[in-house]
């Protein structure tokens, strides 16, 4: 047994004479061929990532002039790939104003027109289809969402005994998800929304396992967007196709509600269950609300301070 | 001067570790072949995507986040060798405790590949590295694990790194290049399982993890499946190596591992009373894990197997049975087993069931996922031998420059 690893002593040393290389290099051809056999699904790898986006800088750090250039790459390539020009830009956040929305859970009857309206909004990935807001339906009498039924037949609501509770990304005033990001690519923004770089983010899906309200969503394959439900109002942060492999999320439709529109979910709600707009302004639908009515958040004792308000009417 | 000596040095490790008997040949091409298949099964997720593993939305963290946990307690092990050979001065141990260093040194690599391969985007891997990345430190636990545990594989290679090349040059090493390293390394070891451990247990929205006791229960399961690991590894060096370790390692490591199974049954105790007892919503998880909930029982018989296993390994470990040689082993595979079950699988699936919204979905790992992690334990069994191989002559005085000089 001890000779197993104790060196064989050649006499020719390690210079390989000719009859060694012609004993080895059989052996080694079979696994370097062995080898490339082993890659060979890299074939179908298709486009290949270019030098500049591979080295792009993080969001906080692209000056305004490397934006543009991210810009105008990105637009080429949702153009190449959906053959649509996307009005692309990068939305900032306004000077004072902080947005929330409320839910009024007496006036909404769970049809999830929110839930279609806002991956239509959003080009979310539709194979799979990739959906943001989640709605519950809640045997009255009780707040464990363990009861509660996410697979409930549309064509039935409102069901008798049973209230609806959409559930979205809180845009959490104390995130988890931002805590935990190994690299920044998560982040909130001045206005409140939690926003994510998808030329930054890593995939490694820490914030799914932080999140406490099922807010997030990974792109497993590459998202399945047809090129006839391309929306081409699109933001850097929001609503822009999203590459395989990275995280995504609500952001308040920023590439509308920043530029003085309403969030498509609220928008096409047909009961006016939710409730839109900036905390600072005083005289605010949403200021009116948290005012008047007696609102609360989910899972308040985890200290997240959810921007995202629930409520019933008497 | 010493940069061409240690070039040399490196140079001569590798040409040894391509150099073996027919049956170590086999050995190597059983494992080569083996990570072949991995890399295939990785090449065909990078095409695809993570859509060809188990996981989902909903339980978004599997069995390499499983292994990832394991496999650094498994590193963190090194420091059971570490502290009788340099605290307590046992010179048997002493002789021994590189193996150790070698095997966390092959266990932080895998840790580090079980972490890439479960990357959405490995291209952006740049963007972890700190200083040309954007690491997110001090707020994220991962940031400080990249930290930790790059620099435990610093440490480690340093140490087996200038032991072994000073006994290649025929002299004593210095020990002030080495001894506070040694040191260093063993707080570190129970810094880089603590860190993991915080992954999880600052995670509010999980009550199933967010629990004071995950970090002990970490670091008593660690030293208890990685000693039982080494005792097995070191049976297989003597064997076929011909370095000689007495039994005298084999039975201080069964002493250890005694103390640390029960520790770590008790913690394990602790955390069940508290869940069942307190009997709150909170205790859907654990009771998915160990009775099934609404009917989804995907872990249940995983989970009794470890308890079963490990309680059968400490009843062996504190009778006098375990002091012949079969019994130990036996100890020893049913607590790597069952530990790998109770803080793999049964540790990282039950936090994302339910999910935070109630819902209950199962994980299953995919034959292609299962490939991936397959292949990866190969090449780290790969890598060991290969260290191994050019470790042991080394220590054994039979290659030195003089007689080995390339």
């Amino acid at each position: 047994m001890a000779d197993l690893i104790t060196t064989r002593q050649t006499a020719d040393g390690p210079d390989m004479n000719r009859r060694d290389f012609l004993k080895k290099t059989p052996v080694a051809v079979a696994w370097v061929a062995a080898l490339a056999g082993a890659l060979s699904p890299l074939r179908n790898l298709g486009d290949t990532i270019s030098a500049e986006e591979f080295l792009q800088s993080h969001y906080k750090e692209l000056s305004p002039d490397d934006m543009k250039r991210v810009l105008a790459r990105i637009t080429d390539e949702v153009e190449r790939e959906y053959r649509v020009r996307p009005h692309l830009r990068d939305v900032t956040p306004m000077d004072g104003v902080q947005f929330a929305m409320a839910l009024n859970l007496t006036r909404c009857i769970g049809c999830r027109k929110c839930v279609h309206a806002c991956v239509e909004e959003n080009n979310q990935s539709r194979s799979p289809e990739i959906q943001y807001i989640r709605v519950l339906e809640m045997p009255q009498g009780t707040m464990d969402m363990e009861r509660g039924n996410h697979d409930y037949d549309v064509e039935q609501v409102p069901r008798d005994g049973h209230f609806y509770m959409p559930v979205q990304c809180q845009q959490c005033e104390n995130p988890p998800c931002v805590k935990v990001c190994p690299v920044e690519a998560t982040w909130q923004e001045p206005d409140g929304i939690v926003a994510v770089d998808y030329n930054w983010c890593i995939g490694c899906r820490y914030c799914e396992a932080a999140c406490p309200y099922w807010a997030r969503r990974f792109n497993f394959s590459k998202p399945e967007l047809p090129a006839e439900d391309v929306n081409p109002d699109m933001a850097y942060l929001s609503n822009r196709p999203r590459p395989k492999g990275v995280v995504e999320k609500c952001t308040f439709c920023l590439q509308r509600t920043r530029e003085g529109r309403y969030p498509a979910c609220l928008e096409v709600c047909p009961t006016g269950s939710r409730v839109f707009g900036n905390v600072l302004d005083p005289d605010s639908s949403i200021s009116y609300i948290l005012k008047n009515k007696r609102v609360f958040v989910l899972k308040e004792e985890l200290g997240t301070r959810p921007r995202f308000y629930y409520f019933f009417d008497s | 001067m010493w940069v061409k000596n240690y070039y040399g040095f490196v140079w001569s490790c590798l040409v040894a570790s391509f150099r073996g008997n027919a049956r170590y040949y086999a050995w190597m091409t059983l494992l080569t072949v083996i990570t072949l298949v991995g890399l295939n099964a990785y090449a065909k997720q990078l095409v695809y995507g993570l859509h060809v593993t188990g996981m989902s939305d909903h339980v978004s963290w599997g069995v390499y986040i499983a292994n990832f946990t394991y496999l650094v307690g498994i590193a963190a092990a090194a420091a059971m060798l570490v502290i009788p050979a340099y605290v307590y001065r046992d010179s048997d141990m002493r002789d021994v405790a590189i193996f150790g260093e070698l095997l966390a040194v092959a266990a932080i690599v895998m840790c580090l590949l079980f972490v890439v391969v479960d990357m959405g985007r490995p291209d952006r891997l740049w963007h972890v590295m700190p200083l040309i990345g954007r690491l997110n430190w001090p707020q994220s636990m991962l940031s400080w694990d990249v930290i930790v545990l790059g620099v435990y594989l610093l440490i480690n290679m340093h140490v087996c790194g200038y032991v072994l090349y000073s006994r290649y040059q025929g002299r004593e090493p210095s020990r002030w290049l080495y001894l506070p390293f040694i040191f260093v390394s063993i707080g570190w070891a129970i810094s880089i399982h603590t860190v993991t451990a915080f992954l999880y247990v600052g995670l509010g929205g999980r009550p199933f993890w967010n629990s004071a006791i995950l970090g002990p229960r970490f670091i008593a399961s660690a030293f208890a499946a990685g000693p039982a690991f080494i005792v097995l590894t070191f049976q297989l060096i003597r064997r076929f190596s011909g370095y000689k370790i007495s039994d005298s390692v084999l039975f201080t490591l069964r002493r250890i591992i005694q103390v640390t199974m029960l520790i770590n049954m008790f913690l394990l105790g602790c955390e069940v009373f508290k869940e069942f007892y307190t009997d709150s919503l909170h205790v859907a998880s654990a009771r998915y894990l160990y009775f099934g909930l609404h009917g989804h029982e995907g872990l249940v018989p995983w989970i009794w197997a470890a308890v079963a296993m490990n309680t059968v390994s400490t009843l062996l470990l504190v009778s006098h049975r375990s002091r012949q040689i079969v019994y130990l082993n036996l100890a020893c595979v049913l607590a790597i087993v069952g530990i790998w079950i109770e803080k793999g699988m049964g540790l990282i699936v039950p936090a994302f069931v339910p999910t935070p919204l109630g819902q209950v979905i199962e994980y299953t790992p995919s034959v292609n996922e299962t490939l991936v992690c397959v292949g990866i334990w190969a090449f780290g069994f790969l890598l060991y031998t290969l260290m191994l191989k050019s470790a042991v002559p080394i220590l054994t005085g039979e290659r030195t420059s003089d007689r080995n000089g390339v």
